[in-house]
């Protein structure tokens, strides 16, 4: 399945809509793609339905069953809905705006979550390895090493924020999920977090929501403008930034909103 | 004087009030049940004796103390699966769904129904069931009495621990979820051993009702003044001997009573002192 061309999306949306409540769409008629190992930048004011958009993708909505979803996703050619949930879910990882290690587990614990939740059996060394490599990835092993069995929640935000990237990471997810990862942090574990997403996107492919025009200008390749739940524009980020195509992302640009 | 110092000052005379009315409460329960303690010590809580005739006159609190505590336990046992598997099931599986409306409501109905009617139930319904059993000949008993204060307490128990369950926030399963769990997995692994402190205080303060229960327990445990023998013998509990005995006491018995009442106060305060300190350590 992983023998597609690099140039290939890794996510292909086509023509989606999500709803709330009947007939009241926050995400209006999506058609967008996500190219492999880079970052793509979900922007937009806040309500637009960024964050509408981007629980679609590893199914989450599904947990509330009020919400109305039509359309279609495909990861790597194939449509999303298609698949076993638990098996997308593994595919697509995800990181939360507000950071939430799970309290009553400690760092090693909530490092190998993934496993343990879904009563997968590890050896011991293997898990040692997972975890060692899921921290170094994060650029957190040298600051918790010492305390692997401490409970997470007694960590910073931004390293609490850390620990949940490697936790989604722990499990070689192909596309991480974040959402507006950074938006409860302060400016040095938010540069941080963005030097972080840079290293990663050697490895995944990356889909940032955020409402931080800087942000996406700094760390995005790619960039998709949302507006009343609509997708006004996409592109390169840089083309995005200089030469808007549409006037409302000139004027979201420009500051005239959001 | 404004408004507002008027309001102030009513507020302060009602909370005043209050504070009187529960000082006062246990000053005169512990000004009634010197004369009991004097008479005959401490020895009074560890006696099961209960002897009315005049001039022989002893009084011991033990057989009552076993009797609240053996079925107010006992409804806990009964208690725990029921409710800890409807809270889950309201607050989590069914969560938002008409289902759970019309389940919370009708738990609501049940905390609603007064005790007599319960011990009524229990009477007329209960009681000849378990006669015919045979387990008990009148079935009148400990284990009648358990089972209607369980009943009793069930609702109570499970629309606590629903709200402690339904406060586990949405990220932290969410987040399990993205990782790819299954339901049953994000609730054993991550709903319940966040909300467990809050689980375990909702039983103990469904316990703490079930020890001042009194209506429906006198009228099915059997009345007898002793140290129940077994599940299906008869006993009785600190809170309906009070009821049966108070009418017709007077002097060192009216005491005895009060110095029960002031125990079995003592015991329902530290219990429901314990429950709400877990919950307030987990909010
Ligand atoms: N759980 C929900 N129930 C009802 N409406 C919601 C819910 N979540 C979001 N919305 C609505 O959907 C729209 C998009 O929200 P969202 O995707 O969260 O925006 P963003 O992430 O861009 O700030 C908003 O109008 C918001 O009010
Ligand atoms: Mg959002």
């Amino acid at each position: 399945m992983n023998n597609t061309p690099q140039s290939d999306p890794v996510l292909d949306i086509r023509n989606l809509f999500i709803a709330y409540e009947p007939e009241r769409y926050a995400v209006k008629d999506v058609s967008a793609s996500v190219k492999r190992n880079r970052i793509t930048a979900i922007m937009g004011p806040s309500g637009c339905g960024k964050s509408t958009l981007l629980r679609a993708m590893n199914r989450l909505h599904e947990l509330y069953p009020n919400i109305q979803t039509k359309g279609d996703i495909l990861l790597e050619g194939q449509s999303i809905f298609s698949m076993s949930v638990i098996e997308l879910r593994r595919r697509v990882g995800m990181v939360f705006q507000r950071p939430n290690p799970f309290p009553n587990m400690t760092i090693y614990e909530n490092v190998v979550a993934g496993f343990s939740l879904n009563d997968i059996r590890l050896k011991k060394n293997q898990r040692d390895e997972i975890v060692e490599n899921a921290l170094r990835n994060v650029a957190l092993w040298d600051e918790v090493k010492e305390s692997l069995f401490r409970k997470g929640t007694f960590l910073s935000g931004g390293q609490q924020q850390r620990l949940c990237v490697a936790r989604a990471i722990a499990f070689n997810p192909d596309v991480l999920l974040l959402d507006e990862p950074t938006s409860a942090l302060d400016p040095v574990a938010t540069s941080k977090i963005e030097d972080l997403l840079g290293e990663l996107k050697k490895k995944y492919t990356l889909v940032l929501v955020t409402h931080n025009m800087s942000q996406a200008a700094r760390i995005s390749d790619e960039s998709m403008f949302m507006y009343l739940g609509e997708l006004v524009e996409s592109g390169p980020t840089g083309t995005l930034f200089t030469t808007p195509k549409d006037p409302r992302t000139e004027a979201y640009l420009t500051g005239k909103f959001g | 004087m404004s408004g507002d110092r008027i309001t102030k000052a009513l507020l302060f005379i009602s909370s005043l009030t209050i504070l009187l009315l529960s000082t006062g409460i246990v000053i005169s329960l512990f000004g009634g049940a010197i004369p009991a303690f004097r008479e005959f010590g401490l020895g009074f809580i560890f006696s099961s004796a209960w002897n009315p005739t005049a001039g022989n006159e002893e009084y011991g609190a033990m057989s009552f103390i076993a009797g609240t505590v053996i079925t107010s336990l006992l409804a806990l046992i009964i208690c725990i699966p029921m409710a800890f598997t409807t809270s889950l099931f309201i607050a989590e599986y069914y969560r938002g769904t008409r289902t759970s409306g019309i389940l919370r409501s009708l738990i609501d109905l049940l905390a609603g129904i007064p005790s007599i009617v319960y011990g009524f139930w229990g009477f007329y319904a209960l009681r000849p069931l378990l006669v015919s059993t045979g387990l008990s000949d009148q079935g009148f008993g400990v284990f009648t009495a358990s089972l209607v204060l369980a009943i009793m307490i069930v609702p109570y128990a499970t629309s606590l621990s629903a709200e402690i369950i339904s406060m586990v926030p949405a990220e932290l399963k969410e987040a399990a979820y993205s990782l790819g769990a299954t339901r049953r997995e994000v609730i054993f692994s991550v709903v319940i051993p966040s909300a467990r402190s809050g689980i375990i205080a909702s039983f103990i303060l469904a316990l703490g009702r079930a020890l001042g229960e009194t209506m429906a327990v006198t009228m099915l445990i059997g009345n007898a003044n002793v140290i129940p023998k077994g599940l299906f013998a008869p006993g009785n509990t600190m809170a309906s001997v009070i009821a049966n005995q108070f009418g017709e006491a007077s002097g060192l018995k009216m005491s005895a009573l009060i110095a029960v009442g002031l125990l079995l106060f003592l015991i329902t305060a530290l219990v429901n002192y314990l429950g709400k300190l877990i919950i307030k350590r987990f909010a």
